[in-house]
């Protein structure tokens, strides 16, 4: 009988533990050598000059240089605001964009449900690079969405709006960017929306036009905020990658578009400057953590006023 | 039919592809009823009631409220409100603007929706909750959130769809009450959806039968319940046993079918034609059961309204015991007998011989 308890509960261990262990050696142990870093100075690799142990007594001399730099100097700031920034406007495209789909995915007859949603997936078989290639080949002078947008006119508006430098020249500019990340993250932001408005119970809309609501305010009163944590687990999924997206912004993204995440490439391995490398990865994973807690704090409260 | 009932249901028609659920209803509804709509699932009686909401547009016919055509009109134009199965209550919304919802969308100042849904909190007594979300009521209390919000708008006519469905038996029993009490406090016409046929009595002034989208009959509680039109009439709505028989006699004060086990006598005459065959229905409650032959009470021959047979099975209900009398055909009769006393001597019990008797006021003679 106890042997089976005991057996019982090793499988359970056995069950939550290997997710745990499997994070405690990759990703929580070289977050620690990450902080590790950033609080040395260049060639200093050895734990004894952060930790000594003399006479009885520990003491922790970090050497928080690094951060004073990252804090202080512009071009640093100027990148993470930029990144929020764009982060920020892909996390609002991809919900207007999103919203409407998902919202329409969820309310089609359910027989042609799953291959609504299997379109949204279908991007997923291939490549993310591959895809991010393809926007280049559309966006370079020639290309067939070029093409179309300069023989539309619509090319003048967008440069005027300050997201292309002049009519003419959409590669590498904030509207390649903002078009590609949109592009990429648009799933991110369908999926949790759509498993969150299509469990809705219809008959509450029904509730809603039977007192007097139009289908608008029903919408807007009923509908919307019903979905928010789906509004807001979405967005999540959206905006953290999108702070520390690397590869958009390097194929797409040009010298107007300077984000954390190809800073961070540079710094590790065009400067070969670690420590302050580390210190911006450092940096950004608070930036991230910020939201993050405040998504996981909402969650909490809603699921205890759920129970 | 009257020209000028409150509510008219004419001809009304729903088409489902090639499915009718609606069948060709016409009603006429008083102002200030309490109509029942009773059926089991499917019948048809939810879609008739969405009809009336504006939730479903009829294939034909036409529906007037008031002498007002509700064709075309959504159902947020329709000057009636519903409440719903299990309430669809807004979750995230509190107890007090849930009932305010209906107020708002009329664009009421605040002072006088603020007033109105005091009112309604009080009605169903409720100003205690009025800050708290759905979720944090019980069931009982859902129940009055939604009456209280479909009743805020003063509707001209209040749709019930399974009002007390969500509701465990005891509650159920008391919220009947309780709820025609409000309606009938605040003197709102009503029509509500139900299959539950207990549930109907207790609370309707008239009750329709509902059966495969037509409506079978239409009356008051205990006319349905004494003077079922129909066999499926008579089946669905109580305990009853039906025998199959042939009309031997028919005269104008009296008529007799003979059945298997036992010929009926018939205080009344029937309009049919001698040797048809009929089904003859009889309430468990209005039949005597006893150790002797006893003569059927009333003026019947001696001979007729009587039968013997054997106990099969006995169902004890705390106020009264079902015996299941097993006749010489084999088909059961159930006989039902009020506990009076606590404790009988010698009371009939399992495989004992029993004769059952009845007047001739209790059968009721089908011809269809």
């Amino acid at each position: 009988m106890s042997a089976v308890r005991s057996n019982r509960a090793l499988g359970k261990f056995a069950v939550i533990g290997v997710p745990y262990v499997w994070l405690l050696i990759f990703f929580l142990l070289p977050f620690l050598i990450i902080v590790k870093i950033s609080v040395s100075e260049m060639g200093a690799v050895s734990v004894n000059d952060l930790i000594t142990y003399k006479d009885g007594v520990l003491s922790l001399s970090p050497r928080l240089g690094n951060y004073a730099t990252v804090v202080r100097d512009e071009l640093y700031f100027d990148t993470y605001l930029s990144s929020l920034k764009y982060a920020a406007v892909t996390t609002v495209l991809c919900l207007v964009i999103g919203y409407p789909f998902a919202y329409f995915m969820a309310r089609a007859r359910a027989t042609v449900q799953p291959a609504l949603l299997m379109l949204v997936m279908l991007p997923f078989w291939t490549s993310f690079l591959l895809r991010v290639y393809a926007w280049k080949g559309l966006l370079t002078e020639h290309g067939w969405l070029f093409d179309l947008i300069t023989a539309s006119g619509l090319d003048r508006p967008l440069a005027a709006a300050n997201l292309i430098p002049a009519p003419g020249q959409l590669m590498n500019t904030p509207f390649s960017l903002v078009l590609g990340m949109t592009y990429m993250y648009l799933p991110f932001m369908i999926l949790p929306l759509y498993s969150n408005l299509s469990k809705m119970d219809l008959r509450l809309l029904e509730a809603a036009s039977d007192l007097g609501a139009t289908a608008w305010v029903a919408f807007w009163k009923i509908t919307v905020p019903l979905s928010k944590a789906g509004i807001i687990a979405g967005s999540m999924l959206v905006f953290i990658p999108c702070v520390g997206e690397y590869v958009v912004p390097e194929l797409l993204g040009g010298p107007q578009t300077q984000m954390i995440g190809r800073t961070l490439w540079d710094e590790f391995f065009s400067n070969n400057d670690w420590p302050i490398a580390s210190t911006v990865a450092v940096v950004m994973i608070l930036l991230i953590i910020v939201p993050l807690a405040l998504f996981n704090k909402y969650q909490a409260e809603a699921t205890e006023a759920r129970s | 039919m009257t020209a000028g009932a409150f509510l008219q249901i004419r001809d009304v028609v729903k088409d489902f592809g090639g499915h009718r659920a609606v069948n060709n209803v016409s009603l006429d509804i008083q102002k200030g009823e309490i109509f029942a709509l009773l059926g089991s699932s499917g019948c048809g009686k939810t879609t008739l009631l969405r009809m009336l909401g504006g939730f479903e547009t009829p294939t034909s016919g036409s529906i007037l409220l008031d002498g007002r055509d509700l064709a075309g009109l959504p159902p947020y134009e329709r000057p009636l409100n519903m409440m719903f199965q299990s309430y669809a209550l807004f979750p995230h919304l509190s107890v007090w603007e849930n009932i305010a919802f209906g107020l708002k969308r009329d664009k009421l100042p605040a002072a006088q929706v603020a007033e109105r849904v005091d009112a309604m909190l009080k009605l169903v007594q409720l100003g205690k909750f009025a800050q708290r979300k759905p979720h944090q009521l019980s069931g009982g209390q859902q129940q009055r959130v939604a009456l209280a919000r479909s009743l805020a708008k003063k509707p001209q006519l209040l749709l019930l769809d399974e009002p007390l469905g969500a509701l465990d038996k005891k509650l159920r029993e008391e919220t009947q009450i309780e709820l025609v009490n409000i309606i009938e406090e605040v003197g709102v016409t009503c029509v509500m959806v139900t299959h539950d046929q207990e549930e109907a009595m207790t609370m309707a002034s008239r009750i329709a039968v509902m059966s495969e989208g037509r409506l079978l009959q239409v009356g008051p509680p205990g006319e349905i319940y004494e003077t079922p039109a129909t066999r499926f009439v008579a089946d669905f709505i109580g305990n009853v046993n039906l025998m199959d028989g042939r009309l031997t006699v028919d005269e104008p004060d009296h008529a007799q079918v003979g059945c298997a086990d036992c010929t009926h006598h018939v205080g009344h005459g029937i309009t049919g034609t001698e040797g048809m065959p009929v089904t003859v229905a009889l309430r468990p409650e209005k039949i005597r059961i006893g150790r002797e032959a006893i003569a059927a009470p009333g003026d019947a021959p001696p001979q007729f309204n009587r039968v013997r047979g054997t106990i099969k099975d006995m169902s004890y209900f705390g106020s009264y015991t079902v015996y299941h009398l097993q006749l010489a055909s084999g088909q059961i009769l159930k006989v039902s007998t009020s506990n009076a006393e606590r404790h009988r001597e010698h009371p009939l019990t399992w495989g004992e011989e029993a004769w059952a008797s009845w007047s001739p006021t209790s059968p009721v003679v089908l011809t269809q």
